[in-house]
């Protein structure tokens, strides 16, 4: 992808320190999300242009959080889930029908988090950023909403299956190294 | 050659991925497994009870994968047991920690199946069916 222009309404500090739209940080996260959906669930996710969020909110079914903690940079992930969409993902992934938002689809969003973080720290470590693990949290409630409290621009990137849409979103940012 | 009989062990923090792995496991003809929902649960049953193989997560609260694989090598009862780690942890360096510490193989998630089954007869000298 190409480089994308920061939202308006966004601090100079901001800009300057937060290279997050920058098609290295962002690509990651699209081929890691695409790789575990299409591996695990045997569902093609079709990615769209990501875009920095003017509003703090996203509004879902299920999601999975993550922090990012690393040397120089830091911040988190999160994929959040239409209720239609996450149901047949996790029905594919464990081989069996799963029709309601139940425990199951709680423990299987937090390793899909787990899987999807992980693929994309590896490919991050590559540009010399390094990562500690982390262990995800999942928030179940239809029609939730998701607001990261943070000076620094968030990213979303939506994907469309036939089953109903998701949302990555990242939140990146460097810090002095230890 | 590990027997269709053989016990395995799967740990993992998260009971979608101990059920996936457990699923292949059964299309591979292994239907006598066992889980824990972390390391230190996991050694427990490695010590009073006989296993074959153990299939190990690496990220866990509490005693984590790379953990129970060092725990499991110190110990005299268990250290040529096959450990089979299927972890989300791609990074160079966590594989390298992992051989150093003797692991038998290695999956990145995600994975298919048919991976799985490549890796598991890798492990025990046998060409994947």
């Amino acid at each position: 992808m190409q480089p994308t222009a920061q939202a308006p309404g966004q601090t100079e500090a901001a800009k300057s320190q937060f290279p997050a739209m920058r098609a290295d940080f962002i690509n990651p996260f699209i081929t890691s999300t695409v790789r575990v959906i299409a591996t695990m669930a045997a569902i093609q996710p079709l990615p769209g242009r990501p875009r920095i969020k003017t509003d703090s909110r996203t509004y879902a079914d299920v999601t999975g959080i993550i922090g990012l903690l690393g040397e120089g940079v830091e911040g988190t992930m999160a994929i959040s889930f239409a209720e239609s969409c996450i149901l047949r993902v996790v029905s594919n992934m464990l081989g069996e029908e799963i029709t309601d938002l139940n425990n199951e689809i709680e423990d299987a969003v937090g390793e899909l988090t787990n899987m999807i973080s992980g693929a994309a720290r590896a490919e991050l470590e590559t540009k010399s950023y390094s990562f500690r693990m982390a262990i995800p949290s999942v928030i179940t409630r239809r029609g939730h909403s998701i607001a990261v409290i943070t000076r620094f621009p968030i990213v979303q990137i939506p994907f469309e299956t036939d089953f109903g849409p998701f949302y990555v979103e990242a939140c990146l940012h460097q810090v002095p190294k230890a | 050659m590990l027997d269709t009989n053989a016990k395995i062990l799967v740990v993992d923090d998260f009971s979608t991925m101990r059920r996936i792995v457990k699923n292949a496991l059964k299309s591979l003809n292994y239907n006598n497994v066992e889980e824990a929902e972390d390391g230190a649960s996991g050694l427990e049953k490695l010590r009073t009870d006989h296993f074959d193989l153990v299939v190990c997560d690496w990220n866990m609260p509490g005693m984590t994968g790379i953990e129970l694989l060092r725990a499991v090598r110190a110990d005299p009862s268990l250290k040529h047991l096959p450990f089979l780690m299927v972890t989300a942890e791609a990074k160079r360096e966590n594989i390298v920690e992992a051989i150093q510490a003797g692991v038998s193989n290695y999956i990145v998630k995600p994975f298919t199946p048919q991976t799985f089954g490549e890796k598991l007869h890798a492990m025990f000298g046998e060409k994947a069916a």
